[in-house]
């Protein structure tokens, strides 16, 4: 059996166990997502119904909401395995390490940062987007929130083995999402400002590609700890 | 030690081992060199560092001191092999409650790269008589029922050298004992290595290729 050890199957298998799981248990998506929906809307409604303003904050409003959202999830991401005993199973798997741990990771994603994307659209009409700048935002958060998932998952095995470490995790990962923030939103902003947006869609695609190369090696090493 | 002219290519060798939790230290200088057809057995007391030691052997845990060597080489050498070569049944069942029985087996299969397909996994629950719970959800089982579909891995894991079992008797009614202690026993005539830790009387003492370690 282990002879035909293939890393890719293994990979697959983990983010089918997860995401089997995650459709179980809906409420940890669909909380994710009604939050975002919910803080999203709130915007609107506290700034008063001024199109022009609404149209200027949007971008950054609905990329602070996705991220809030995300960051709701993330303390589940190992949480609920180091608690049932599956974690030291995951450490004991047969791939490297960072490996389990980036399927791990991609299943949270597409759970949550996958859906926040796919609903993006319906809340930016609230803000009155046009067409292209709605287009550009969808992209913006289709590279930016694996990002999220892939910072934030070093967050939540550092945090792992604290008390509450809900609260811990917010200030640990939050400052360190700025520039995919920055950028994200950066990006919809250019577009509005009839500047060419393919610089900041560099910079998230670069900085996607060095967090899927290191994220997911530091989030190992927190894991090892954390099981000890 | 290092003066041994040829190292059995699958044995287990704990060399001065130490274990510190929280500034107190559990054991000291604790050296076993485990055979293939060897019982490990564990005992102690609660708080002794029965579980720490065996989560050292598998690598969970570092050693304050010492080392452990699979055969020739380091565990932490070649780590992702070695796991190939184990597997380790914790004090928790390791099940996923929103997963049934079957699933979960095949998960935990997958993750140290077994194929396991589902008549494999539902074959294996109802060898250990619990081929009725396969596809009910784990979060309704009793404590022994985890514990025993938990053990269910074990029919699935002949090719696995090296067993490692945490309190694997507890909770267990006498049936499952006795099936666990046959388990046990085939598995060891087959070459393997069990280390277990408990602190009940069994009759595995009938076995008399065992390594008794003391806490």
């Amino acid at each position: 059996m282990s002879a035909s050890l293939s890393i890719p199957k293994v990979m697959l298998a983990i983010v089918r166990r997860d995401l089997s799981l995650a459709l179980r248990r809906k409420n940890d998506s669909l909380s994710a997502l009604f939050f975002f929906v919910v803080v999203a809307s709130l915007f609107p409604l506290g700034i008063g119904p001024e199109p022009t303003l609404l149209a200027k904050i949007a971008p950054g409003m609905l990329w602070i909401a996705a991220l809030l959202a995300a960051m709701l999830s993330l303390g589940r991401l190992f949480a609920d395995d180091f608690q049932d005993g599956t974690l030291d199973q995951l450490v004991l798997t047969a791939i490297p390490l960072p490996l389990a741990v980036l399927s791990k990771t991609a299943a949270h994603w597409i759970s949550t940062g996958l859906v926040l994307t796919i609903a993006s659209p319906i809340l930016a009409i609230q803000f009155n987007l046009d067409s292209q700048s709605m287009g550009i935002l969808l992209l913006s958060l289709l590279i930016g929130t694996p990002l999220l998932s892939l910072i934030g998952s070093i967050g939540a095995a550092l945090t792992l083995a604290t008390r509450g470490g809900g609260m811990l995790l917010s200030l640990l990962v939050l400052p360190l999402v700025i520039p995919v923030l920055i950028f994200g939103a950066g990006a919809v902003d250019a577009h509005q400002a009839g500047l060419p947006v393919d610089g900041h869609f560099y910079l998230l695609s670069a900085m996607l590609a060095i967090a899927l190369f290191f994220a997911p090696i530091a989030t190992a090493a927190s894991l090892r700890i954390a099981v000890e | 030690m290092s003066n041994a002219p040829a190292m059995n290519p699958s044995a287990l060798h704990l060399q001065n081992l130490a274990c510190m939790r929280g500034g107190k230290t559990l054991f000291n200088d604790l050296s076993v060199v485990l055979e293939p057809g060897h019982l490990l057995r564990i005992t102690g007391s609660n708080g002794a560092g029965k579980s720490s030691l065996l989560r050292m052997i598998c690598g969970l845990l570092t050693p304050s001191m010492g080392s452990i060597q699979w055969g020739a080489n380091s565990i932490h050498a070649d780590r992702d092999f070695f796991h190939t070569q184990l597997i380790y049944l914790g004090h928790t069942p390791a099940l996923k409650g929103d997963l049934s029985a079957e699933e979960n087996i095949i998960a935990a299969g997958s993750l140290s790269g077994d194929d396991i397909t589902s008549s494999m996994a539902r074959d294996a629950l109802v060898r250990s008589g619990l081929g009725h719970l396969a596809s009910k959800l784990s979060r309704t089982f009793s404590q022994g029922q985890k514990q025993r579909v938990a053990l269910a891995r074990l029919q699935l894991a002949e090719d696995k050298p090296l067993w490692l079992l945490d309190e694997p008797f507890n909770a267990l009614d006498q049936d499952a004992n006795e099936a666990l202690q046959a388990l046990i026993k085939a598995h060891l005539t087959r070459g393997g290595m069990v280390a277990l830790s408990s602190h009940q009387v069994v009759a595995l003492d009938q076995i008399d290729r065992v390594v008794r370690v003391s806490l």
